[in-house]
């Protein structure tokens, strides 16, 4: 078994793209439209591997033709930030201002976070850069020579709970206005949360789309400066 | 082979990308260089939007997939969780939440001019 997964090339990206769409039919059975297809599909992989006793790595080599999209869709952003770049151009200041407020206070919890909690460095790295996207936030933590594994997994949590708590976010904090709401998703919640941000609205999507950028530049200069007193 | 131009063009800006984030000493990832450059491209009109525009859309529909190989990772990673699971809970949830209300209301504030609570 081991030996035939070792051979395949396509096993990873299949078992991904089949536990994917599983994921969307589970979505729509449950009816709850907030349960990202995204956890029970690696919820189902987990299992799998686990039970037949297949080495994460493994997986991991033969699903790269998926993750090598990751930069070419992270730079395919730019076509909805050019979309509505137009709309939001008197409104620039106010959103890169507040995204800007939004990673400063996000990388500053985090380290005091683990300072409340004595967290190792190599471990505590991965904290900073939880809420921009994967692709920085693993840039980050390894320039940083932090756990790049933990990051990726606070990363696609974080993800994952601005993505699933947008709308209640929105509700509770009174986030009414379509560009803040762009622009405190993808702050807070980078590329998984703009998925739910471009199902809002074109405004959502773009402001999300430009947040992914804005707050990982910032994070990106923040992080050492804040790694150096871990 | 529309689509496939279109892709070529998208690796186009990923690869300047990739060789500014080799050239320039600054802690920035290729994606973020690629994404500008892009950005900047169809700005200034010397890249049309429907050269990169249905490829673009496919890209960031099928974005969540892409995140599942390494949210699996969490399988490798059970006893460093186990340790941590009190600080993850916080910066997941908590921190997650105060992200979301500064930069929401910043953003709402510096926009109205003024308080909305």
């Amino acid at each position: 078994m081991i030996d035939f997964l070792s051979s395949s090339a396509v096993w990873g990206v299949a078992l991904t793209l089949g536990t994917f769409a599983l994921g969307r039919v589970v979505q729509r059975a449950a009816r709850l439209p907030w349960l990202n297809p995204l956890i029970p599909a690696s919820a189902i992989i987990i299992v799998l591997l686990t039970v037949l006793n297949i080495p994460y790595a493994d997986y991991k080599a033969s699903s790269t033709p998926l993750t090598y999209l990751l930069l070419p869709a992270t730079v395919a952003l730019a076509v909805p930030l050019y979309e509505a770049w137009g709309k939001l151009q008197s409104k620039l200041p106010a959103i890169i201002i507040g995204i800007g407020a939004g990673a400063i206070s996000g990388v500053a919890a985090s380290f005091l976070l683990a300072k409340l909690f004595a967290i190792p460095k190599e471990h505590a790295v991965g904290f900073l850069p939880k809420s921009v996207t994967t692709a920085i936030g693993i840039d980050v933590t390894a320039e940083l020579g932090g756990h790049v594994s933990l990051a990726i997994v606070l990363i696609v949590l974080t993800g994952i709970a601005g993505n699933v708590l947008a709308v209640l976010f929105c509700r509770m904090f009174r986030v009414t206005d379509s560009v803040a709401r762009g622009a405190a998703i993808g702050a807070c919640s980078h590329a998984i949360g703009t998925t739910k941000a471009l199902e809002l609205g074109e405004t959502e999507g773009a402001v999300s789309s430009l947040a992914i950028a804005v707050a990982g530049v910032i994070t990106a200069v923040l992080c050492p400066l804040f790694a150096s007193g871990l | 082979m529309e689509y496939i131009l279109q892709f070529a063009r998208i690796l186009g800006f990923c690869l300047a990308g990739e060789a500014l984030h080799f050239l320039l000493p600054l802690p920035v990832p290729a994606s973020i260089y690629g994404l500008l450059l892009m950005f900047i491209a169809l700005q200034t009109g010397w890249l049309k939007p429907e050269r990169v525009k249905a490829a673009s859309a496919f890209l960031i529909a099928v974005f969540p997939i892409m995140f599942v190989p390494g949210t699996v990772g969490v399988m490798e990673l059970w006893d460093v969780l186990a340790g941590l699971w009190a600080p993850i809970l916080l910066a997941v949830f908590p921190v997650t939440a105060l992200v979301f209300a500064v930069a929401g209301h910043v953003t709402q504030f510096l926009l109205r001019g003024r308080k909305d609570d």
